[in-house]
């Protein structure tokens, strides 16, 4: 496969960047995009050029190091996967790729394709928890959960704070992570305890950092990798009603 | 901006319901109305309430709006091609546009009354029957009403999102709602708007 890469290149934080265009003559399909990045990186060092900074850890879909913007979309076109998990079969030969960083003020480029994402942990930081004393596991049954509740408990607790709900929301608002880190807690009994101060401190916290406003588009759950839903946001909307 | 949203979903019903009296030959119908809203006590308390939510949901709308702005400086060159409700990305414009109809409908209505714009207030069956024959101005009112139905589509499943509303069953039956809602109640003005212009 031939493509025309189209990459975000900055320095550093302050610098001012530009789209650099690299064209790649032997793309296999089997690769994965970041083996793809790999394989430019190689080119570019051997040639003695700076190679392209980008996240990435696991590379099994799970960390949510790997976020950047592909053609318009977090992650790139295929729905409910990560940067890391996206094959180049996904991909036309001859094909123009526009890679980008996220963008968000809470997100300032660190260089190329990683951005400083540690505005999620300063919300995490906020509330994003349950005070217990640490200690040996407890006996599973002595607090009986609902197996809906538990459920949907789970299915909030999968998210990876990857950012892709900020990339993809116009407004880049923060709103499906903390809905989703609320979400997770909420609906537990052990949850419940810390409920009226999580909700407040995390949104607190949220609006401090300068995300944008959830104006209910419905982008971050299209977009978001591992389908996260934004009934979760109705819920920390609840939640936060109820804490006052 | 749910709250006062929902107010302002709640009160066009009601302004369309007066001004299908319109299409009726006797204006005494509809100078009847208008008169009981410009006088009568408890009315004139739910002008101010809706005056105000007017004004919350107008200013608090550009609030959020410059906040949205600010939150992301530097955009994206390949776009946002995020599958979203098509409708639901432009509600500043749409807001706006629907802002500046309102107005131009002040001028030509409520500040009559108010003594600020010449004109006779006892007689806005006429002064609305005069604004229809005139082209430009159906043309404004239709193209407005279209936007109106644009912003009402989404404004109506989003308020429930916002109070914490999200169901299973209810969600998908709220946005049929909108739909229908966005789509008669502009259809509903713009059917007065179009008779008066053309059959009378």
């Amino acid at each position: 496969m031939k493509l025309i890469l189209k990459i975000w290149r900055q320095k550093n934080s302050k610098s001012k960047g530009s789209f650099v265009t690299y064209i790649m003559d032997d793309v296999s399909p089997e690769m994965s995009f970041l083996e793809m990045l790999d394989a430019l990186n190689k080119k570019l060092v051997e040639a003695d050029k700076d190679p392209v900074a980008f996240d990435h850890d696991c590379r099994e879909g799970i960390c949510g190091s790997c976020g950047m913007y592909i053609n318009g979309h977090p992650h790139g076109p295929v729905p409910a996967i990560t940067t890391c998990h996206l094959s180049m079969r996904y991909f036309k030969d001859g094909e123009t790729i526009w890679i980008e960083p996220w963008r968000a003020k809470p997100f300032p480029v660190i260089k190329d394709l990683i951005v400083d994402r540690s505005a999620f942990d300063k919300i995490q930081i906020a509330g994003g928890f349950i005070s217990v004393n640490a200690g040996a596991a407890p006996e599973a049954n002595s607090i009986l959960v609902q197996k809906k509740k538990s459920d949907d408990a789970f299915d909030s607790s999968i998210c990876i704070g990857c950012g892709a709900c900020v990339a993809a929301c116009k407004n880049a608002s923060a709103m499906l992570f903390v809905s989703a880190k609320i979400s997770q807690f909420a609906r537990l009994p052990q949850g419940r305890i810390e409920a009226r101060e999580r909700v407040r401190a995390m949104v607190k916290k949220m609006d401090e950092v300068g995300f944008g406003n959830c104006s209910n588009t419905g982008a971050c759950e299209a977009e978001c990798p591992k389908q996260i839903k934004i009934k979760n946001i109705a819920l920390l909307n609840r939640e936060f009603y109820k804490a006052f | 901006m749910a709250l006062a949203g929902i107010f302002l979903l709640l009160f066009l019903p009601v302004h369309l319901g007066i001004n299908l009296m319109l299409l009726k030959t006797d204006p005494k119908p509809f100078n009847n109305v208008a008169h009981f809203m410009a006088t009568f006590p408890l009315i004139k308390i739910f002008e101010v309430v809706l005056l105000g939510t007017i004004l919350i949901h107008i200013f608090y709308g550009i609030w959020v709006q410059i906040q949205n702005w600010l939150a992301r400086p530097v955009g994206y060159v390949s776009g946002n091609k995020a599958e979203t409700s098509f409708f639901s990305k432009f509600m500043i414009w749409t807001g706006a546009t629907i802002l500046t109809f309102l107005i131009l409908h002040f001028f030509n209505f409520y500040f009559i009354r108010l003594g600020l714009v010449p004109g006779n207030p006892e007689d806005f069956y006429s002064v609305a029957h005069s604004l229809f024959k005139i082209p430009a101005y159906n043309y404004i009112y239709l193209i407005c009403f279209v936007l109106l139905g644009f912003h009402l589509y989404h404004a109506f499943y989003s308020a429930f999102q916002t109070l914490g509303l999200n169901h299973r069953i209810w969600t998908p039956l709220v946005k049929v709602i909108a739909l229908i809602y966005a789509i008669v109640l502009p259809a509903g003005f713009a059917l007065i708007s179009v008779t008066l212009w053309l059959f009378r």
